[in-house]
């Protein structure tokens, strides 16, 4: 455990100013007509929030926070601004009905939230139940968060890993159109942003490298599957943007993105399914390997590594079907 | 050894703190965009650059600092392109630069 | 020394944050939000010292790669309407 700078009260203070900070954005987010000054701001909303979170130590929140908020969120939010107007309508009527339910429901919650325990206090009932289980690490992973999400609650991120497979469907026949063959804008790379190319093609291949490396050190450090395949989707869209959609089709096609969407749950349930098939449970690592501690890393690897591969390519699914949509409206018109 | 160590740290922490805040102020009493980017620029390269060696300079040679090296090239990087790409978009959507008055 | 430090950057934050508020033109809140990005990983990597925890460096470069591909992406978003064209004809 870190040694907390300067006593609680400085941590308390910093943790305060953050949060006032976020309040600030939020009412500035809110006052504002223009949609994308309200995506900027959102940005930094989740930039604020993912610095709160480390300095309550929370790290792999924080860096999902970071990942998935600060960075594909803005992106996919402006790829949906752009399908529609960029002022907000003027409400119809006055809110003042739901300021005062909100209003309401912010007292009872602070009126519930008074009633927990204090924050970090050990002997609160919910660390007196699993938690020093957990603890124990009988699986031997040094990061226990990636311990409880792969391991212990393995179901779970079954569950979670299949909810985000289900929003890529879920796009992919919402916005799927006939295909058409799209010829013309084929690509001439952009020239003039001299700049932008160079440095693009130097972040680019580390930014991949760094998924890569927080997806596998994900048992020791910060990481995971989730936040290691935003990561890669954010460098795929990375390069989309600088260098164009078509040639980051040709780089990783559509058929390539699907395939990866299906095969990231599939890989879950086959870890699963090999459980079952060696003589245990469902999602039962210990029958894995002769060593079952050497079971246990087997299955949180390819486990994570199935989480990974259906996030990125959700998210880069996701990114293609909105960008290519607003291309196909601008050659309509 | 280690104290001189320190002393230098801290003074390199110091220096890092005084030019982030220099950066940032001038970012918001600016007159003008393009200077507003100017002063932002302070703070990315010299407030970055002395906080980022006053770290360094506390870890000592391990993994710490070959991160913190990493993390200093990509925001020597990132940061003057993303001011390069801003400015000249700005200049594309017709933002002018506030220019002095010809002298009369 | 290490805590004065963090205050100043949390300082930076509430003054770029001041500047995304007021900035009459889009550009000026666009370049508060980038530094606001740098400004943090700074924070972050202080943060891992101040709490003894090395591994938040790894965060820190997460946030800066983002920061950097968030501000592209919205200035492209703005030149060019959207996203996924990359080609502008000579």
């Amino acid at each position: 455990m870190g040694r907390p700078f300067g006593g609680i009260v400085i941590e308390t203070l910093i943790v305060n100013v953050l949060l006032v900070l976020m309040a600030f954005a939020v009412l500035v987010l809110a006052r504002t007509r223009n949609l994308f000054a309200v995506v900027v701001l959102s940005g930094i909303y989740s930039f604020l929030m993912a610095t709160i979170l480390v300095a309550l130590d929370a790290v792999d929140v924080a860096m999902t926070e970071a990942a998935v908020g600060a960075g594909v969120s803005t992106v996919l939010l402006l790829g949906a601004l752009h399908l529609c107007k960029s002022e907000e309508a003027r409400p119809a009527h006055r809110p003042w009905l739901p300021l005062l339910l909100s209003l309401a429901t912010a007292g009872l919650l602070i009126y519930g939230a008074m009633g927990l325990p204090d924050f970090a206090d050990p002997n609160a009932p919910i660390h007196q139940h699993v938690a020093p289980r957990y603890l124990q690490n009988e699986v031997d992973v040094p990061n226990v968060v990636t311990a409880v999400l792969a391991s212990f609650r393995g179901f779970d991120t079954l569950g979670e890993t299949v909810v985000v497979f289900t929003a890529g469907a879920g796009i992919i026949a919402l916005l799927r159109r006939r295909k058409h063959k799209e010829k013309g804008r084929e690509g001439i790379a952009m020239r003039d942003d001299l700049v932008l190319l160079v440095v693009g093609k130097l972040l680019i291949p580390f930014i991949l490298l760094f998924a890569l490396y927080v997806q596998f050190h994900g048992d020791f450090g910060p990481g995971g599957g989730f936040q290691a395949g935003t990561i890669f989707a954010a460098g795929i869209v990375f390069y989309a943007i600088i260098f164009g959609l078509d040639k980051a089709r040709r780089v990783v096609p559509d058929r390539l993105v699907e395939t990866l969407l299906a095969a990231g749950v599939l890989l879950f349930i086959g870890v699963g399914v090999a459980g079952l098939l060696l003589g245990g449970n469902f999602l039962d690592y210990f029958v894995l390997d002769k060593d079952p501690i050497h079971g246990q890393h087997r299955g949180i690897f390819w486990v994570e590594a199935g989480v990974g591969i259906t996030v990125s390519g959700v998210m880069l699914k996701i990114f293609y079907m909105f960008a290519s949509r607003g291309q196909r409206e601008g050659n309509e018109e | 050894m280690s104290v001189i160590i320190d002393i230098l740290s801290g003074l390199c922490l110091l220096a890092g703190a005084i030019f982030s805040l220099i950066g940032a102020w001038g970012l918001l009493r600016m007159p003008d965009f393009y200077t507003r980017v100017h002063a932002a620029s302070v703070l990315e390269t010299l407030g970055a650059g002395f906080i980022l060696l006053g770290l360094m300079l506390q870890a000592g040679l391990t993994l710490v600092t070959v991160k913190l090296l990493i993390i200093g090239i990509l925001i020597y990087f990132a940061s003057p392109t993303a001011s390069h790409a801003l400015a000249r978009a700005a200049m594309v959507r017709g933002i002018k630069p506030l220019l002095a008055k010809p002298e009369e | 020394m290490l805590a004065g430090a963090t205050l100043a950057l949390i300082v930076c934050v509430v003054l770029a944050l001041l500047r995304a508020a007021l900035g009459p033109t889009v550009f000026d809140r666009l370049q508060a939000a980038n530094t606001i990005g740098t400004a943090s990983v700074m924070l972050l990597a202080l943060f891992g010292f101040l709490n003894g925890r090395p591994e938040f460096l790894d965060l820190a470069i997460t946030y800066g790669l983002l920061n950097v591909i968030g501000v592209i992406a919205v200035l492209r978003f703005f030149r060019q309407g959207d996203l996924g064209a990359g080609e502008e004809p000579r």
